[in-house]
């Protein structure tokens, strides 16, 4: 393993930009589409995401050398199932109204490609401290780009960002990026603007 | 008639990918060519319909008859995985033809989260249960349509001069924009 080339800082970094699990690997659109009506709700799924991977991944390191390959998926899911379960629970517990607006996208975490991806190619081959900065910047990652997705459909669709009045009253909301549509388009123009953001880099 | 209602609001209005965002991923991924995508639709639909039913009786018998409902999240994905191994198992001994048509989407299945989706909304819905295997069969056929209308969509986009840095990912997600926009006029069907 040449992982001990980068540095920690590093480690943390590449989620936020250069490996960013939505942007850069397309991974885990369903709940960034679903999630991101408001800002509020981005950020609630994504401290959920932070919890259930880093939580997974620290678990899943400690164990890396007891679970056996041949059922390290099965372990895997098991894993992670768990820790959304906690997740879910305490959401419905504390903030009931929370998780009724996010559905059934906190249970689903546990398909979330990207919570398995990190498991897979990075826990189960790195010591316990790595793999829970990679999880931290990986999950803030997410978080991120779920905070200005829910921003800006907020702003367009509603005409407030966390609930403040952003726009003049004036403002005619334009609902369809709230609703489904927006969702999708607002998506595939960040990613498209992000390539082209890296094309000019280069 | 309300079977009938389950199945145009399930495979319609409510459409998995375009209404609800479930099955991205797959609808991303496996939606640049037609044939793959009709074969993709068809193994979803058909593990749906089958994991509404298992799902529905676990649910019903085991996991509320013995008040554990908090376990609903690690037993159905155990349930799912398993069910598509058996599926995958099953067919491969009956219809050698199908097995090689479905081919590697039939594991890939496991990891939709449209499928797991479909378990926990089958809970909130409380269906009874022919009701649930309509609406886990609706689920699939609507996951087919949007799929098979996008692949058909891409095949085209392959001649249009789309700007280098919306090529791939972005555009489709652009062309599914306008998909769910057309989808919104479903909504007042029922």
């Amino acid at each position: 393993m040449a992982k001990s080339k980068i540095s920690v800082t590093q480690e943390f970094l590449k989620g936020l930009w250069n490996e960013n699990p939505i942007l850069r690997m397309v991974l885990g659109t369903c709940p960034t589409l679903a999630v991101t009506t408001s800002a509020i709700n981005g950020v609630t799924m994504g401290l959920a995401v932070i919890f259930t991977l880093v939580m997974s991944s620290m678990m899943i390191s400690l164990l890396r050398k007891l679970i056996p390959n041949e059922v390290r998926i099965a372990t895997f899911i098991i894993i992670i199932a768990t820790f959304v379960t906690v997740a879910d629970r305490v959401l419905a517990a504390f903030y009931p109204e929370m998780s009724k607006a996010l559905g059934p996208f906190v249970p689903l975490i546990v398909v979330n490609c990207i919570v398995f991806a990190r498991q897979e190619a990075f826990a189960s081959k790195n010591p316990v401290g790595r793999s829970v900065i990679d999880a931290l910047g990986m999950s803030v990652g997410f978080t991120l780009v779920l905070l200005i997705m829910g921003s800006f459909r907020e702003l367009i669709g509603n005409g407030t960002i966390f609930s403040h009045q952003i726009m003049p009253l004036s403002f005619q909301p334009w609902m369809a990026i709230a609703l489904q549509p927006g969702a999708f388009l607002t998506l595939g123009f960040i990613i498209g603007f992000t390539n082209w953001l890296n094309t000019k880099r280069k | 008639m309300d079977l009938i209602l389950i199945f145009i609001s399930a495979a319609v209005i409510n459409n998995y990918v375009l209404v609800s965002f479930l099955g991205i991923c797959p609808f991303i991924g496996v939606s640049k060519k037609l044939g793959s995508a009709v074969s993709m639709g068809m193994a979803t639909t058909f593990v749906m319909t089958i994991t509404a039913a298992v799902t529905w009786l676990l649910n019903k018998y085991i996991l509320v008859g013995l008040h554990l409902e908090f376990l609903q999240i690690v037993s159905f994905i155990l349930v799912i995985a398993s069910l598509v191994q058996l599926v995958e198992m099953f067919i491969k001994k009956v219809s050698r033809p199908l097995y090689d048509a479905l081919g590697i989407f039939l594991p890939l299945i496991t990891t939709n989260c449209a499928i797991l989706g479909l378990a926990l909304f089958l809970v909130m819905k409380q269906y009874n249960f022919v009701e649930s295997i309509v609406f886990g069969f609706a689920s699939g056929a609507g996951f087919t349509l949007a799929l098979v209308i996008m692949a058909g969509i891409r095949e085209e986009l392959e001649l249009a001069d789309v700007p280098e840095p919306f090529k791939g990912a972005p555009i489709t997600l652009i062309v599914a924009g306008c998909l769910a926009l057309a989808f919104m006029g479903f909504s007042g069907l029922i």
